[in-house]
């Protein structure tokens, strides 16, 4: 039989309804069931999935509409089909409000009933094939956590696999919150090196000789406060990857050291003398143009030369707009998920607006935005509104009380971050300041990138990067 | 072989020939005889004076115990209903002994073609005798098993089994239900 799998189940308190409608589809080939109440058929339905559940409307104790909003509450996917025997326009808007497939007016034509019955088959087996092939297309999509269709992409996609199989080292470039450190670690995954450790570090954060400390570890009163010999980020990452982030911001001194590791594969630690062997594929990634700061001898040439070796260039969000649906349907599908809370989509309002924002903090902004979203999101849909990405006013809101500077400082560094998305080195444009000073504020007022209150990155006791 | 009975229940004398001609649809389709039964008896009490119609199911339950033995074809020119429908063709206990069919909702309202209505009443005879067979609906183009929710539905069928329903129905006769 070809409905092998249309389940059905014709819930009516009358027992003659239930035997000849379940007759009649059990003769269409359908696996018909019956339950003479709404308590009976919503145990049947938390037991089994059901495809179209035929439900009359009244029924002595609960009635069919009482029975439809709890059915679509167990499975959302459920047609339901009203029965009533009186058609009046209340009981039909009520039955379509509360998420009817339709409603049938007893005794209803047999064609009404067949055709009904065929339609929604066809229409559940569409929503299974789309379903089905979305997932091969998001497969197709796919770069481990990387997502998107633009040809740009896909070639970049192609490079990183066949890069990933080489030790060679590969330097990421693109915009912050275009994901460099997401890239880096599919790059990792998908290398010989997977089982290895994947040791991040942000060559921004830090000052100069916290970070040589940082990379290269330090002896036992190595300098003040080197309390206990610290292993560094490229010992950690013996055997697997280190992720050198905003590389292009260590300074000259490092610069150096850098150069020296990378050629000879060891290194002593800061106040040591002992030489030791790493083997770590190093993976870098600036938003800084590289070649340029080299030509201008703010960069050294021949270590430039040395992480250039496969680039990879990730194009911002803006050059990729087609991605943006795409993206969206990933991230809601995934907030769905850790806020344990349904969410459909966006409206096409605020998806309309998503396509035309410039996302200067690319995948991540768009990210945060969908998080503000699903936050406020009253229902399963995010409207426009909920986005937050409306033209803020121009003049900054009087403050409330008067408060110090530090706490004015500290208010107006979080909505800075919160604007530029994230994106440090656009908020540190915007404050007027550069990038070290900006993540020495966001530590000592312990503001995160997106402008809330929490850790701020970099601290030197975890792995942190853009 | 097991006799197949047709049996007019129906108020009005049916066409001069319109039984033969079904009987000869129904052995040619099942490979079985059958007989017309000349029986007098009239489902009366499956009339339901609200409704104005007759139901199918009570017809089938009378039917049981009215004919002889084997399996019986009720034909009937009378108004057939089940409760949750406006009307049917006909019905039939899937895998039992009984079936009805009506020639009430085979005429085109306003152009009533004999011939027409007795090509649909053998179609139907057929497709209510092959649910008695064990037969449900068909999928296959042109089978008499193809569901009848519409007059286009039952003119859409040829008037015999496809081969799948064909294979199925002897089996059935070679190794009966339940054993």
């Amino acid at each position: 039989m070809q409905n092998d799998r249309t389940r059905i189940l014709v819930v009516d308190d009358e027992e003659i309804v239930r035997e000849s409608l379940g007759g009649w589809l059990a003769k269409d080939g359908y696996a018909v069931s019956v339950a003479a109440d709404g308590p009976s058929a919503l145990g049947r339905i938390r037991a089994d999935r059901w495809s179209i559940l035929i439900v009359d409307l009244k029924m002595p104790g609960m009635d069919g509409l009482q029975v439809l909003e709890e059915a679509k509450r167990l499975q959302p996917d459920l047609a339901v089909v009203i029965m009533t025997a009186y058609a009046t326009v209340d009981t039909a808007v009520a039955a379509m409000k509360a998420g009817a497939y339709d409603y049938l007016v007893k005794p209803f034509d047999p064609e009404e009933l067949s055709l009904m019955m065929q339609k929604i088959v066809s229409q559940q087996t569409l929503v299974r094939e789309n379903a089905v092939l979305r997932q091969a297309l998001k497969r197709e999509y796919r770069f481990r956590d990387l997502l998107s269709k633009s040809p740009a992409m896909q070639a970049l996609f192609e490079l990183a696999r066949t890069a990933a199989r080489s030790s060679s080292t590969i330097l990421v470039l693109g915009e912050s919150g275009s994901g460099k450190e997401v890239l880096a670690r599919a790059i990792h995954a998908e290398s010989p090196r997977a089982e290895g450790p994947f040791v991040a570090v942000s060559c921004a954060a830090l000052t100069e000789s916290l970070l040589e400390s940082e990379l290269f570890g330090h002896e036992r009163g190595a300098f003040t406060g080197a309390v206990a010999r610290r292993k560094g980020k490229f010992e950690l990452a013996h055997g697997g990857t280190l992720f050198l982030d905003e590389v292009g911001d260590v300074g000259p001194k490092l610069q150096l050291d850098l150069l020296r590791v990378l050629e000879e594969r060891r290194f002593h630690r800061v106040g040591g003398n002992e030489t030791i062997d790493v083997d770590v594929r190093i993976v870098a990634a600036t938003n800084r143009d590289l070649r340029k700061a080299a030509a201008e001898g703010r960069f050294r040439e021949d270590l430039f030369y040395r992480l250039n070796v496969i680039p990879v260039v990730i194009p911002p969000l803006r050059q990729r707009r087609e991605d943006v649906p795409l993206l969206v349907e990933s991230f809601v599908e995934r907030l769905s998920v850790e806020m344990k809370k349904r969410l459909d989509g966006v409206s096409p309002e605020a998806m309309h607006a998503l396509m035309a924002h410039d996302w200067p903090g690319n995948v991540r902004e768009l990210r945060n935005v969908l998080e503000r979203g699903a936050v406020v999101a009253a229902g399963p849909v995010i409207q426009l509104a909920d986005l937050g990405l409306a033209p803020r006013a121009g003049a900054p809101q009087a403050p409330a009380t008067l408060a110090s500077l530090e706490d004015i400082e500290r208010r107006h560094v979080a909505v800075v971050l919160a604007h530029a998305g994230g994106n440090v080195s656009q908020a540190a444009r915007i404050l007027g300041i550069d990038r070290v000073t900006l993540y020495n504020k966001m530590r000592k007022y312990g503001i995160r990138r997106d402008g809330a209150p929490g850790e701020a990155p970099g601290a030197p006791a975890e792995n942190h990067s853009g | 072989m097991e006799k197949i009975l047709l049996w007019w229940i129906g108020e009005r004398t049916p066409g001069e020939g319109a039984l033969d001609h079904v009987r000869r649809h129904v052995e040619q389709a099942f490979s079985s005889p059958a007989a017309i039964w000349p029986g007098e008896g009239r489902p009366g009490e499956a009339f339901d004076p609200r409704r104005k119609q007759w139901s199918s199911t009570r017809i089938l339950s009378w039917l049981v115990g009215a004919a002889p033995e084997g399996k019986v074809l009720g034909l009937t020119d009378v108004d057939l209903f089940i409760p949750v429908l406006t009307f049917v063709f006909g019905e039939a206990q899937v895998g039992g002994r009984a079936a009805v069919v009506s020639t009430a909702r085979l005429a085109e309202p306003g152009f009533p073609d004999p011939r027409i209505v007795l090509e649909r009443l053998a179609k139907e005879s057929v497709h209510e005798l092959g649910h008695v067979f064990g037969l449900l609906h068909c999928h296959s183009p042109g089978c008499v098993m193809g569901r009848s929710a519409s007059l286009r539905d039952v003119d859409r069928k040829r008037g015999l089994l496809c081969p799948a329903c064909r294979g199925f129905v002897d089996r059935s006769r070679v190794e009966p239900a339940g054993t």
